[in-house]
């Protein structure tokens, strides 16, 4: 389960979750004994209890966003929970920043909740007796922070999400996205730098689903914040993941990047979820090219190694010659065969 | 395969009906026959209950307590100063509520002595006039709901002012404000500490079940022995009656708060009592205010019992009213209380349901428009007392306040109607009577005592047990037992006789009335809307016309009981009719239904839990009115719990008596609740 894939920060992790189980049931402990690494589902079923995450490690750097999905009941949820400590996990450690996250007391926890850590949740979980500011300056408040200073930082908090002229609004009279946007701006109060979002656009229609993932993007690309995202939705982990991890009963089957999960898929399970995926819509040049190789003649287009295969498709098939691929300062970093792009498009096979 | 399951459950019936039948022809009715009477093996129970609560207030834990009369420490039990400081405490808070409204002295009293009062004679706590009461009044229901609220908050206080109720009205209301917060604190407590413990809501839950089941009267013999007579007595048997319905709503609305609601919380930072109160209870504010609306209802309902010890107000004039048959004061005292309890009902729960506005930039003026009208109001109110003091010179400032039975009165009229209605229907009205008690009443209670207990356990476990299985008859069996051992059975087969009666009829009344009124939107409307007024009422009204017809009989306790029971039974079949699915309807109206068919094949197999859940309110509704009917005279259960008030050693045996109701109650409703709401999941109803 290593994961060698692409991480945005260097140094220390941000959250480090090192052998982490959740098992629900009371012969929880029993079964941790009997276990070594992974606990059997069989066994677990004979003792009447039902193991939510089964030894989940894995590590989030600073900046980065870590999607973790699966099906209802995969336990998804049950870690967020775990690692947001609104459950406690069986056993395992969990490290915030190098802090024993599981061994903090009641005032630590709180601090750290106050101070370091926001949360979205699915069905917004807004307090339907504040409007909306009131929403967003509830944390503040929380705090002990002042109500004139709390409003005015929530104004300008509905205003990065894009709420002005509803502040004084009810949650009953938004709409589900402008809700969730209440959510968002509540969690981002006291400016955390750890991000947890709980399937946050699940309940919302497709359309205002796609619209509030540009504008989560958006936000994310000016906070820059460590990240993690659970979701059902297979499209929209490729969409906005560094990193995916792709839970089943409980254990983490794989978790890499998009483009690794979607081109080597570790498990049959995992697979099932990459086989309906158009890759072209999802995969990015890099993935493609080939190194520069001297001797070869390249067309005059130059494509960028970030662009999705899709958006430059079609102009790379009308070239005769391989397409010269440059990175964000302009320099030649590989060459694209136009084979390769068919077997994307068309092919069973995988390319490169 | 349903057939043949249905098939089979037909003949698990007709083999206990027939099993019963055979049981009860068998049997032979001797005292010394156990199948036919169980021995009072509970027959020393009240004894027991007597001689522990006779302990536990004179004998047990004594203490030292010094008294300053004579300067120095007595003995006493510590039970009873506990109880004795409850009571003058809660005494103190009435008057201190009480003398607000109507003036007095007691208060100032409490502080200094009656000395100081006598040599200083201006010292006297003057009383709110009514016009200020009156005007608030009207500015709460305006701002709770709009002008058709002020409008009846109007008419009803300017109703008792004018017919002179308005002193034992504001008795009344001083009563209901301190006992409704104390419940709702009580019970927002409670409701907290069992949404918090498991074991605590495991514990509370059968407390509250039989607290809810038993009658009231039962309370008052343990009340009266612990806290003595007077007010405070009144207020604590009204607190214990109010308090479950609150628990019970605190209970359900904070379990319904959203998950995500409280992880939001949590996750915000908010610290134990942040979540309660900054969370918790203000998302489960529109249960937490029905709740409010059920004590103040409790409380009303409470007013007219608890005058029997001691509640002063206008349920002990009517009861003094009813006692001589002067039927039209007591039609005029009722229409105030039901006038209070409408206006105040309506006030919780617009209340209740109102949004709160929140505007972040609004003027001092504006945010506290509310308070600055009640002062004004309060300001205007006293200046035209004060002017009122010029203009009625001599004697009453009717600005000021309208003294007791000095105002209008209708009584002649009423009273002239009813003389009239004797006069005139006194044969129809004594044939009906006496056909009534003699060809059915009777009949039907002799075929009850003729029934041997063991019919009686194998036809009540025989149904609990077809219906939901072996746990719900041994809960069954256990009730029963505790009836049957102690020595009120004969008594207890009376009291379900009437009971069973009074639902029977009610219940098919009310089926047929629902099933009409459900077949129309407007008619539904209107149905809802009338059981709604009349389950304002107080019990007690609801013996006012039927004493003016038929005097004091069981046929009156008995139509009174339908007339109450027949609330709930019309309430719950409309409501279960108009809530089967749209969906459902729709598929039947494409299956092409006719109306009939529609009624047969869908509507009523989809109704019928809730319509079941309709009749299990209807048979505790009929209880309570049998047991409260005894206060008119009738030999059952409650009767035996009215005497049980005048003697001293009644402690115990009122609370067997009550108990014994309770369990007939609970005993039903663990039949037919279990068996609703379990046929209502299999139906995916919710």
């Amino acid at each position: 389960m290593s994961a060698p894939g692409r991480t945005t920060g260097k140094g220390k992790p941000v959250i480090e979750c090192r052998s982490v189980y959740k098992i629900f049931g009371r012969h929880a402990q029993n079964l941790l004994e009997d276990a070594d690494g992974f606990i059997d589902a069989d066994a677990a079923k004979a003792a009447g209890c039902i193991v939510g995450v089964n030894n989940a490690s894995f590590e989030v750097h600073a900046g980065e966003l870590l999607v973790i999905m699966g099906l209802s009941g995969s336990g998804k949820s049950t870690l967020l929970r775990c690692i947001s400590r609104l459950t406690e996990a069986t056993a395992g450690k969990i490290f915030i920043e190098g802090q024993d996250l599981l061994a903090m007391n009641g005032r630590q926890l709180l601090d750290m909740r106050r101070s370091r850590m926001g949360m979205v949740f699915q069905n917004f979980g807004l307090l339907p007796h504040k409007t909306v500011l009131e929403n967003i300056a509830f944390p503040l408040q929380m705090k002990g922070m002042k109500t004139r200073d709390s409003v005015s930082r929530a104004r300008d908090m509905a205003e990065l999400v894009g709420l002005q002229g509803r502040e004084n609004y009810f949650p009953r009279e938004l709409s589900g996205g402008q809700q969730q946007r209440v959510g968002i701006a509540r969690s981002l109060a006291v400016e955390p730098d750890i991000w947890f979002l709980d399937e946050p656009f699940s309940a919302l229609d497709p359309l205002i689903r796609k619209e509030m993932q540009d504008e989560f993007l958006r936000l994310q690309d000016v906070l820059n914040k460590t990240i993690l995202f659970v979701t059902h939705d297979f499209d929209e982990a490729l969409r906005l993941a560094d990193r995916i991890a792709i839970m089943k009963e409980g254990i983490i089957e794989q978790l890499d990047t998009p483009a690794n999960i979607i081109l080597e898929p570790a498990t049959e399970y995992v697979r099932k979820f990459t086989q309906d995926v158009p890759r072209e819509k999802v995969l990015k040049i890099e993935i493609l090219m080939d190194p520069v190789d001297e001797t070869e003649e390249l067309s005059d287009l130059r494509v960028s190694k970030d662009l999705i295969i899709e958006t430059v498709a079609e102009a790379i098939l009308n070239q005769t010659r391989p397409v010269g691929v440059v990175d964000a300062d302009d320099r030649l970093v590989g060459s694209l065969h136009a084979s390769h792009v068919i077997n994307v498009l068309f092919g069973t096979k995988q390319g490169t | 395969m349903a057939a043949a399951r249905i098939s089979r459950k037909t003949i698990g019936f007709g083999v206990l009906f027939a099993v019963f039948v055979l049981l009860c022809l068998l049997v032979n009715p001797s005292d010394a026959n156990w199948l036919w009477r169980l021995p009072p093996l509970l027959k020393d129970l009240p004894f027991i209950i007597n001689d522990t609560v006779q302990n536990l207030l004179f004998e047990w834990m004594p203490i030292e307590v010094y008294d300053p009369t004579i300067d120095d420490y007595e003995t006493k039990p510590l039970f009873r100063e506990m109880t004795r400081a409850i009571s003058s405490f809660l005494l103190f808070i009435i008057e201190v509520v009480r003398e607000v409204m109507l003036g007095g002295v007691k208060t100032i009293v409490a502080f200094t002595d009656w000395n100081f009062i006598n040599e200083n004679p201006w010292l006297r706590w003057p009383a709110l006039p009514w016009t200020v009461i009156t005007g608030w009044a009207i500015v709460l229901g305006y701002r709770l709901q709009g002008i058709g609220l002020a409008a009846l908050a109007a008419f009803s206080t300017v109703y008792a002012s004018v017919f002179g109720q308005w002193e034992p009205s504001m008795q009344t209301l001083s009563f209901v404000l301190v006992a409704a917060p104390v419940s709702v604190v009580l019970g927002l407590g409670l409701g907290v500490w069992a949404f918090r413990n498991r074991a605590i809501e495991a514990t509370l839950n059968p407390l509250l079940n039989v607290a809810q089941t038993m009658p009231h009267y039962s309370y008052l013999v343990p009340v009266i022995v612990l806290f003595g007579v007077g007010d405070h007595a009144a207020a604590i048997a009204t607190i214990i009656f109010a308090t479950p319905p609150m628990v019970r709503l605190t209970l359900l609305g904070l379990k319904n708060v959203p998950a995500d609601v409280v992880e939001a919380g949590i996750m915000n930072g908010c610290g134990g009592f942040q979540l309660l109160f900054r969370v918790l209870v203000p998302t489960a504010k529109r249960d937490v205010l029905i709740g409010v609306n059920q004590v103040v209802m409790q409380c009303l309902a409470m007013t007219v019992i608890a005058s029997f010890i001691g509640a002063q107000g206008l349920g002990s004039n009517l009861l003094i009213a009813l006692n001589s048959l002067k039927v039209g004061t007591g039609i005029e005292i009722g229409l105030c209380i039901v006038l209070i309890a409408v206006v105040l009902d309506r006030m919780s729960l617009a209340w209740a349901h109102k949004q709160t506005d929140y505007f972040a930039d609004l003027s001092f003026f504006e945010r506290h428009r509310l308070v600055i009208m009640l002062v004004a109001i309060l300001v205007a109110g006293c200046l035209l007392a004060w002017a009122g003091s010029f203009i009625f010179e001599e004697g009453r400032n009717y600005l000021y306040i309208v003294p007791h039975n000095k105002g209008i009165t209708t009584a002649p009229f009423w009273q002239a109607a009813v003389d009239w209605t004797w006069d005139t229907f006194f044969f129809t009205l004594k044939g009906f009577n006496e056909f009534l008690i003699t060809q059915v009443l009777f009949p039907m209670r002799d075929l009850y005592l003729g029934m041997p207990v063991i019919a009686t356990f194998v036809l009540m476990m025989g149904l609990a047990f077809l219906l939901d299985g072996l746990k719900s008859a041994l809960i069954v069996g256990g009730f029963l037992l505790f009836i049957a051992f102690s020595e009120y059975w004969d008594r207890a087969l009376i009291t379900a006789y009437m009971a069973s009666f009074a639902v029977m009829v009610a219940a098919v009344v009310g089926l047929v009335m629902g099933t009409l009124c459900a077949q129309n939107r407007l008619a539904t409307r209107a149905a809802l809307l009338v059981c709604d007024f009349l389950q304002t009422f107080p019990s007690f009204i609801y013996l006012i016309p039927v004493i003016m017809l038929f005097g004091i009989t069981d046929t009156s306790v008995i139509i009174a009981s339908v007339v109450y029971a027949l609330v709930p039974a019309t309430r719950y079949t409309v409501e279960g009719l108009r809530s089967v699915p749209e969906v459902i309807q729709e598929a039947g109206t494409m299956s092409g239904v006719s109306r009939m068919q529609r009624l047969v094949q869908i509507e009523f197999p989809l109704a019928f839990p809730h319509i079941m859940l309709g009749l299990n309110q209807t048979v505790i509704f009929g209880l309570f009115m049998v047991i409260i009917g005894a206060f008119i005279g009738t030999t059952d259960l409650g009767q035996l719990i009215l005497g049980a008030i005048s003697d001293p050693r009644g402690t115990g045996i009122g609370l067997t008596l009550g108990l014994c109701v309770a369990f007939i109650g609970l005993a039903v409703d663990q039949i037919v609740r279990t068996w609703a709401e379990r046929r209502k999941k299999e139906l995916d109803l919710g």
